[in-house]
């Protein structure tokens, strides 16, 4: 079969093109320079080896963000993988309607972010409505985008709008596992949690780490809301690294922004290939 | 019976869940349809002009379509900034049908040497977040004298990498006794990918579509960095700008950004689960 394919491999190459050509213009020269910039001084173009690395690990906005940003991650992919899973465990039981909900929890995807500012602000004020609601049940409400809160903010933000994705990737995960199992476990007797200890768990390992990958992928986007909500320079539990790389930018620390670039690389490439490898398992590549 | 009441417990957890999924919607647009008087009054205390806390009315009390009137006849900057909208999301599409299709295709159907690492590199590619290639793209678009156009959020765009890889996913999944059928036919490669790929792919393609007009309707980082030029800007970047001192304006212009996507999204709700679906598992 793949002899078939081989033979007309510069074919291939020619739909290609048009693609490769841009990415080249447009990605891959300009990010060479990038990496050549990053062991020069900002002005005068010297060589300065390891010089802007050094500046942005002392710098302390850089630690803010991240810290930040691992924080951020920390809290919102185990949130999100848990509740994403028990929801699509949920719906799966229901079969039909479950659709129906599915659908109804994808929609946050569709709402843009430009429309949905406008209830954060107002939902989020000191005097908006979460804290017309905490007020209603005797709590004390808080300056939530002006206090530490903002952070929690941003995480309500996040899981909000990737709770439908996460649900439709767990439930595609929970449909490839073999019905034959489960139902030899329960004519073995197995209960409910020794079904999802023994059965689901171990089967969707594989779909939850890819699931994993793309979850902490989007998790980068969540600067759009905190940006149209908080502007430059918002609460500082809530700045991120996408906050930093737009502040420099904004201020042509071009010898940080190439450093830094190269730096945040190097992290999702590992990432990456750890990715490649569980795909790797399952025959996924060039057709191998 | 027991089966039943568990069902129940299930769905009093989903429910509230839904509605908080769903709430943005209605919230936007009763607000959309209230008059001046009773949006002032609901937003007073958020606005400093009176003590207490927003209690937002569940539903207008007297609906009026006179803010969209409004933003019809006389607001010639959203019209402006909804058609920039248009041109960056309906460029970039058209744009990756003519690169990245072809591309998906060539990835998913031959072999030749140094795929593996192409295709390594387009996945990586299509992993790194914005930030990362924000320089890069800055002296790129600079050197070519496109920054401050709109051929800076363009052209970036059709050459993402995202949607070639989903759609590969799909073209790989035509069985090859198609293609051989097809060759037997006397079908060139060009022919075979019209008629064979094009049609039999046809899902991967809506799902890339689905999935990038949703991203690209909502450009933040790209205007905002490569665009100076207010009124060459997005939707998504102008309408939090609007204050909530013009609450009529901002909620009926957040409504008007809101019913493209919604069609969008009415339209290929099933494209964009299988999309998702795609990018992760492997069928």
């Amino acid at each position: 079969m793949r002899k078939n394919r081989k033979k007309n491999g510069y074919q291939g190459l020619l739909f290609l093109l048009p693609s490769l050509l841009g990415v080249g213009i447009f990605v891959l020269t300009p990010y060479l320079d990038v990496v050549r910039r990053s062991f020069t001084s900002a002005i005068g173009q010297n060589f300065t080896g390891l010089e802007n690395y050094r500046k942005i690990f002392e710098n302390t906005a850089f630690q803010l963000a991240c810290s930040n940003t691992l924080r951020f991650v920390a809290v919102c992919i185990p949130l999100l993988l848990l509740l994403s899973l028990l929801l699509a465990l949920l719906l799966q039981r229901l079969g039909k309607k479950g659709q129906w909900f599915k659908q109804c929890f994808l929609f946050p995807m569709a709402i843009p972010v430009a429309s949905v500012v406008l209830l954060w602000r107002i939902l989020f004020d000191r005097h908006g409505m979460v804290n017309a609601l905490l007020n209603d049940v005797g709590f004390a409400g808080r300056d939530w985008m002006n206090s530490s809160s903002a952070f929690g903010v941003l995480v309500f933000s996040y899981i909000w709008k990737n709770l439908g994705y996460d649900i439709v990737l767990m439930l595609a995960g929970l449909s490839s596992i073999s019905t034959d199992i489960y139902e030899a476990a329960r004519v073995d007797g197995a209960g409910e949690w020794r079904i999802f200890h023994s059965i689901t768990l171990p089967n969707l390992l594989p779909s939850l780490y890819t699931i994993t990958v793309l979850s902490l992928l989007n998790s980068f986007k969540v600067f759009r809301e905190a940006y149209l909500v908080a502007g430059n320079y918002p609460d500082d539990s809530m700045y991120l690294l996408q906050h930093l790389f737009n502040n420099w930018f904004r201020e042509l620390s071009m010898d940080k922004m190439a450093a830094g670039a190269v730096v945040m690389t190097l992290v999702i490439f590992l990432v990456v290939l750890i990715l490649t490898k569980t795909w790797g398992k399952e025959g996924h590549g060039d057709g191998t | 019976m027991e089966h039943k009441r568990k069902h129940w417990i299930g769905l009093l957890l989903l429910l509230p869940l839904c509605f908080l999924a769903c709430y943005p919607v209605w919230f936007l647009c009763s607000g959309s349809l209230m008059g001046s008087v009773q949006l002032k009054d609901a937003l007073a205390p958020v606005l400093g002009s009176r003590e207490g806390y927003v209690s937002f009315p569940v539903m207008p009390l007297y609906p009026t379509l006179r803010h969209y009137v409004a933003l019809l006849l006389d607001s010639p900057e959203f019209f402006q900034m909804f058609w920039n909208s248009v041109r960056f999301a309906g460029g970039i599409l058209l744009g990756q049908l003519c690169v990245s299709v072809p591309a998906a295709w060539g990835f998913a159907r031959f072999e030749f040497l140094g795929k593996r690492a192409l295709f390594l590199l387009y996945l990586v590619l299509m992993m790194m977040p914005f930030q990362v290639t924000m320089l890069s793209g800055y002296l790129v678009l600079d050197t070519l004298k496109l920054l401050d156009t709109r051929w800076a959020i363009i052209l970036p765009g059709v050459f993402s990498t995202f949607p070639v890889f989903l759609m590969y996913r799909f073209f790989e999944g035509i069985p090859e006794a198609l293609i051989e059928s097809a060759k037997l036919d006397g079908a060139g490669s060009w022919q075979i990918f019209l008629r064979v790929g094009l049609p039999l792919g046809s899902s991967g393609i809506l799902s890339a579509m689905v999935l990038g007009f949703l991203e690209y309707w909502n450009l933040i980082e790209q205007p905002l960095t490569y665009l100076k030029d207010k009124t060459l800007w997005p939707l998504s970047l102008y309408l939090p700008q609007i204050g909530l001192e013009q609450a009529p304006e901002a909620f009926v212009s957040s409504v008007a950004a809101l019913i493209p996507a919604f069609l969008v999204f009415l339209a290929g709700r099933d494209y964009l689960e299988q999309g998702i679906v795609a990018a992760a598992i492997k069928e």
